[in-house]
């Protein structure tokens, strides 16, 4: 599975994107946050706090219940600023 | 009858009166046309600023666009929608955004156009770095942007008729 970062979630991990093989179990967006955080201090500085991540699964916004089977590409990111 | 909208992501600046041109010409039907320009400021919460850089999303930036656009054809009746979204770096007084909506009356044009600015700061993938003196920063959300964009949701949507 694809995952990509933006902004600071991205400078904190330190990479814009990988890719990850999934354990079995993580079944949301959240799982995924939480098993991210485990990987090392730079994802645990990045998800410290996993309330102001957004999510998004091939490209479109999600909330962090949503079920992440059959998503190949799925974004982390902080509030958007644009406009 | 849903139009055809132009939605371009750009590294370069835009020209808002050519873009209006291009949207209005030869069209005798457009009445309105409500142009909103995003700008760069010099300060950002008081402080001088060098410059923004705006990261983006590529691909989820342009389909989150489309999808509000098409809200907003569904919600008024629109004869044009424009909206360019810039990238990269950008000086204070230099355009980040524009947003074009057209209609034969302007209620339409006005609405629309207000609330795809709203939707563009809460929902597109976009994010503000701010460059100073002092090194770089990420911009943070603002509250009152989420307020802006949820208001939209408690207003009943105007739905056109079905024969239109």
């Amino acid at each position: 599975m694809k995952l990509l970062y933006f902004a600071w979630v991205r400078e904190r991990i330190g990479k814009p994107q990988e890719e990850v093989e999934l354990p079995a179990g993580i079944a949301t967006v959240g799982d995924l946050m939480a098993w991210l955080a485990r990987r090392g201090d730079e994802y645990a500085h990045a998800f410290e706090n996993p309330k102001v991540i957004r999510a998004a699964i091939d490209r479109a916004h999600v909330r962090p219940d949503a079920a992440i089977a059959g998503a190949r590409e799925i974004a982390f990111f902080p509030p958007m600023t644009g406009g | 009858m849903i139009v055809a909208a132009t939605i371009r992501l750009q590294r370069e600046p835009f020209d808002a009166a050519a873009e209006t041109a291009a949207l209005t010409r030869g069209r005798t039907d457009i009445g309105a046309v409500v142009a909103f320009t995003g700008i760069c400021r010099g300060s950002e919460d008081g402080a001088p600023i060098a410059a923004l850089t705006l990261e983006h999303y590529p691909g989820m930036a342009e389909a989150e666009i489309a999808r509000h656009v098409e809200e907003a054809q569904r919600r008024w009746s629109l004869l044009g929608v424009t909206v360019i979204h810039r990238y990269g770096r950008i000086e204070p007084g230099q355009p980040i955004v524009l947003v074009l909506t057209a209609s034969s009356h302007r209620h339409d044009a006005f609405a629309a156009a207000e609330f795809l600015m709203d939707y563009l700061k809460t929902r597109a993938p976009f994010w503000k770095q701010v460059e100073a003196a002092g090194g770089t920063a990420w911009v943070d959300a603002r509250q009152s942007d989420d307020s802006a964009a949820a208001r939209w949701q408690a207003a009943p949507a105007r739905r056109r008729d079905a024969a239109e």
